[in-house]
């Protein structure tokens, strides 16, 4: 009896230490849970969700807040989200089911005064420009996130949708046909 | 199995089998009765600039160029791009979207050449002593022909070639599985000897075991041809092979002639193999015998709607509407345009007959409504596997549909979707019409395109973390900027109090060093007499003017007039748009807030003022395009005018457009704030409504006041901003530190603006 419960102590003892090393050797930095729920938004950063950027709402949904406050994601990242946060999808916090059209931002060059207000509000540095000359916006690397049209003194900056061509163009299963107008 | 073993075998007649397969109506001998003709050229060519898997090279023409037969097109380093080649000699008359020869549909970067009728040919340069170079030149020589596999896919050629991997097969594809296609047929009994001349630069390249000529046994005639062409060499083989659809698919003829399986992300190269078209062969011995690049291609014309079907050659971008005209249309056989592009299984149907032939194209089918009815509605599944018996590939096409249909796209990856090679066996088979290649295609597309947008968003997380660390990088900076400023002033305060004296006059001495420096000659008299100083800085004035109105300046301050005048007219543009929808607010407000008289007056005085300011631009525009037309001495001064004007008028636009900006806003909140007591005045009694109101009017009062002041705290700026230009050096460093700080009591003036 008393061996029994020597023997049982010492192999708690022991897997206890060997879970303590374990802890401290494989230590994790940071949370993994954010990384992987960063990794399903669609990171155009656009503030759309209320927190200042894609990461920082990662970090939200991980400590507890709505999956479905990301407009550019749209059903596809809360189904995602959902899907790893083990909880119901919901429908687009406040918004339309529609998926929207992707869009990027462009300016019309001859209208910019070079106030380098768009750039300081460009997340992802996707517009090139100086003080006094004209600026423009690297379309593939614009994320559509709108925030530099409110900025513009002028209002010279349009959401342009991207329009479909060969390389992004989808099987339809029904076409329609386009006709060639000269 | 070892490689001559599988040889044996293959000599013996003897092959091995793949999966699936179907076995539809052939129609060939539509088409396979007659030689291949030659087409008479159309009144125009659309040569689309990419024609293959890949990407497209720069255009090297430009429009109204006369171009030569053969003359190259575009260009490119990348090497996944092959150019193209004018067809014809002509004129190149457009450069622009032009309908493609694509499933969508959708326009595509194409050069519009207009052929003059001769055929001029351009210089050429064949290289008929191939095996004397370096391997490197005769890939490079291919690459240049522009050859792309003309099988289907148009994998560009020179790359395939270019492995570095031991060949032991090289498979030369004539299998031609698909009905109604026999443009690999006629060439195989037409060229077999020049199709042999390709094979045998191929071989010399790649040095492979040994060689399978694969030809399907519904071709006896090409057979034969190809046998008395290869007959000379024991490692060349032909070998018939049973048909069935699809014989030809690249993954099943290695199956069937060798055994191998093509890895699920590899190429044929990991097995050993290397398979080339019939017509790739033919084009790569055009290319180097004859220097000829890929400008035309056999073009089978069939189904049962045209009256002359048959095999023609075709220059690449002809369009299909002069096919169908070529070969007798018969418009009445079918009730709406049908053109398909490829075979009936593969290929896909056009949307408009401008459409032209490019590299890939095989085959122009044009059936009637009887031998191909349309397909009819699409039922539900019932589950009944036949297109699992049916598919090549082994995989599980209602399985796939389900989840291609229900969205799963991950479910539809795990049954290996990109396994599918589209043939369309298991479509054919279906008794519930279901167009399941489009699903998968579709899916495809779909799976495609969310991993674009994965990668995207991977880049903007990384440009989004990069700004990050760099602004925080840049606060710092900063912060520690002022905290050594600060320690320096600190320790400046605690020098003894004879040095801030010390360091005036040394500031001046430096000051007067400077002066002297640069005015080495000036200087002494302007010591000695004042007159004589101001003389000369006026002459020196004079000189600078001239300086500046020299030759290069004029030729710049006329390019630049009407580029300015332009961006005026720009900012009066959207100035007038900004003060409309400043109108249009305050009209919906109006019988809502007392204070709307006042808002419409206000506008009415906005607008008042954006039209003297159109006016101004106008006249300033006006007076940039006479300017030029008058003398020469007086236009010299009225271009500096003019470009002053035209500076001053952007500046003075641009602020008065933040001010519109600014003000629009003010009007959108104050509409709400009035609103506020407007409410209130319902209730509350007529006494506190007129309080409000003449509080409201008071306070727009105030706010009008404050931005006619702003405005004329910038007119002001603009006055010492004139005397700078035409002042000397020395007034112009005291007029610009005047200016600096009319500018700050301007700013410091806006800032009180605002808050009120």
């Amino acid at each position: 009896m008393i061996t029994a419960l020597i023997i049982l102590a010492l192999l708690a003892l022991g897997f206890g230490l060997l879970l303590g090393y374990a802890a401290l050797r494989f230590k994790v930095e940071g949370d993994p849970l954010v990384e992987q729920i960063d990794a399903l938004l669609p990171q155009t950063q656009c503030g759309q969700c209320g927190y200042p950027g894609c990461r920082p709402y990662a970090e939200a949904i991980a400590n507890g807040d709505e999956i479905n406050k990301c407009p550019p994601g749209g059903e596809a990242t809360i189904k995602n989200l959902a899907d790893l946060m083990g909880v119901e999808a919901k429908p687009l916090h406040g918004g339309s089911t529609e998926p929207e059209v992707k869009k990027v931002a462009f300016i019309r060059e001859d209208e910019c005064i070079g106030c380098t207000k768009c750039i300081q509000a460009c997340p992802v540095d996707a517009i090139v420009g100086a003080t006094r000359q004209m600026h423009t916006v690297i379309t593939s690397e614009c994320t559509g996130c709108d925030l530099c049209v409110e900025p513009c003194p002028v209002d010279c900056i349009d959401m342009v949708p991207i329009k479909t061509g060969i390389t992004n163009w989808r099987w339809d299963l029904n076409p329609i046909a386009i006709k060639q107008v000269d | 199995m070892s490689m001559e073993s599988l040889f044996n075998r293959l000599k013996a007649g003897r092959l091995f089998s793949f999966p699936g397969g179907v076995k539809p109506p052939e129609r060939k001998a539509l088409s396979n009765q007659t030689a291949i003709a030659a087409l008479p050229l159309p009144d125009k060519l659309f040569v689309s600039l990419k024609q293959h898997i890949g990407v497209e090279g720069k255009v090297q023409v430009k429009e109204g160029d006369k171009v030569l037969k053969g003359q190259v097109l575009t260009a490119s380093p990348n090497p996944f791009a092959v150019p193209v080649h004018a067809p014809t000699s002509g004129t190149v008359t457009r450069i622009g979207l032009h309908a493609a020869a694509h499933p969508s549909g959708l326009p595509e970067q194409t050069i519009e050449i207009t052929p003059d009728g001769l055929g001029q040919w351009t210089t050429l340069s064949p290289i008929p002593n191939y095996a004397q170079l370096p391997k490197m030149k005769i890939i490079e020589a291919i690459c240049n022909a522009g050859i792309s596999g003309m099988g289907g896919a148009g994998f560009p050629t020179h790359l395939k070639i270019s492995s570095k991997k031991d060949v032991e097969f090289l498979i030369i594809n004539g299998v031609e599985c698909e009905p109604y296609i026999t443009a690999d047929d006629r060439l195989m009994r037409e060229h077999a000897w020049q199709i042999r001349q390709g094979i045998d630069i191929l071989v010399h390249l790649l040095n492979p075991g040994a060689v399978l000529i694969a030809i399907e046994e519904n071709k006896p005639e090409a057979i034969d041809a190809m046998r008395v062409a290869c007959k000379d060499q024991s490692r060349y083989l032909v070998c018939p092979i049973p048909t069935r659809y699809p014989a030809g698919g690249e993954k099943q003829l290695i199956q069937n002639l060798l055994d191998r399986e093509v890895p699920r992300k590899g190429l044929p190269i990991d097995v050993g193999v290397i398979m080339q078209n019939v017509g790739t062969c033919y084009a790569i011995a055009d290319a180097i015998f004859s220097g000829k690049p890929l400008i035309e291609r056999v073009v089978t014309l069939t189904g049962e709607s045209l009256q002359a079907p048959g095999n023609y050659w075709v220059p690449l971008g002809t369009p299909v509407y002069h096919l169908l005209n070529q070969a007798k249309y018969v418009s009445s056989l079918q009730q709406k345009k049908r053109i398909i592009m490829g075979g009936p299984m593969m290929g896909f149907t056009l949307h408009t007959d401008l459409a032209p032939v490019v590299k890939t194209s095989n085959c122009v089918l044009v059936p009637s409504d009887q031998a191909m009815p349309l397909p009819p509605d699409e039922q539900s599944c019932i589950r009944c596997a036949a297109c699992a018996d049916a598919c090549p590939a082994s995989l599980l096409p209602q399985q796939l549909y389900w989840h291609a249909k229900a969205n799963e796209l991950e479910r539809a990856q795990d049954f290996n979707l990109f396994d599918c090679i589209e043939c369309g066996a298991c479509a054919y088979v279906c008794p519930s019409d279901i167009p399941l290649v489009h699903y998968y295609r579709r899916a495809k597309a779909d799976i495609r395109i969310q991993e674009q947008e994965k990668q995207k968003s991977d880049k903007a997380r990384q440009r989004f973390e990069a700004r990050n660390a760099r602004l925080e990088r840049e606060a710092e900076e900063r912060k520690a900027k002022h905290a050594e400023a600060a320690e320096r002033r600190r320790q400046a305060m605690q020098q003894p109090a004879d040095n801030p004296q010390d360091k005036i006059a040394a500031a001046l001495a430096r000051v007067q060093a400077k002066k002297q420096a640069a005015q080495p000659d000036a200087v002494p008299e302007a010591n000695e007499d004042k007159v004589a100083a101001a003389i000369a800085r006026a002459k020196a004035k004079r000189e600078a003017q001239q300086a500046q109105t020299g030759e290069p300046a004029k030729a710049s301050a006329l390019a630049d007039d009407p580029k300015k005048a332009q961006v005026a007219s720009a900012i009066a543009r959207a100035k007038a748009k900004r003060e409309a929808q400043q109108a249009q607010t305050t009209e919906t407000v109006e019988s809502a807030s007392p204070a709307a008289s006042d808002d419409a007056e206000a506008a009415k005085k906005a607008r008042v003022a954006a039209a003297v300011a159109r006016a101004k631009a106008k006249r300033d525009a006006e007076k940039a395009d006479d300017a030029p037309e008058s003398d020469a001495q007086p236009a010299e001064n009225a271009q500096i005018d003019d470009a002053d004007a035209a500076k001053k008028a952007r500046v003075a636009a641009a602020v008065a457009k933040a001010k519109a900006k600014r003000d629009a806003e003010k009007a959108d909140d104050a509409p709400e704030s009035d609103a506020q007591p407007a409410e209130n005045a319902q209730i509350d009694d007529v006494d506190a409504a007129k309080k409000a109101r003449v509080a409201a009017a008071l306070a727009k009062a105030k706010a009008k006041r404050d931005a006619e002041k702003a405005a004329s705290t910038t007119e002001t700026n603009h006055q010492p901003d004139d005397i700078t230009q035409v002042d000397d050096a020395e007034a112009a460093k005291r007029a610009r530190v005047k200016a600096a700080v009319a500018r700050a009591k301007a700013k410091k003036a806006q800032q009180q603006d605002d808050p009120s």
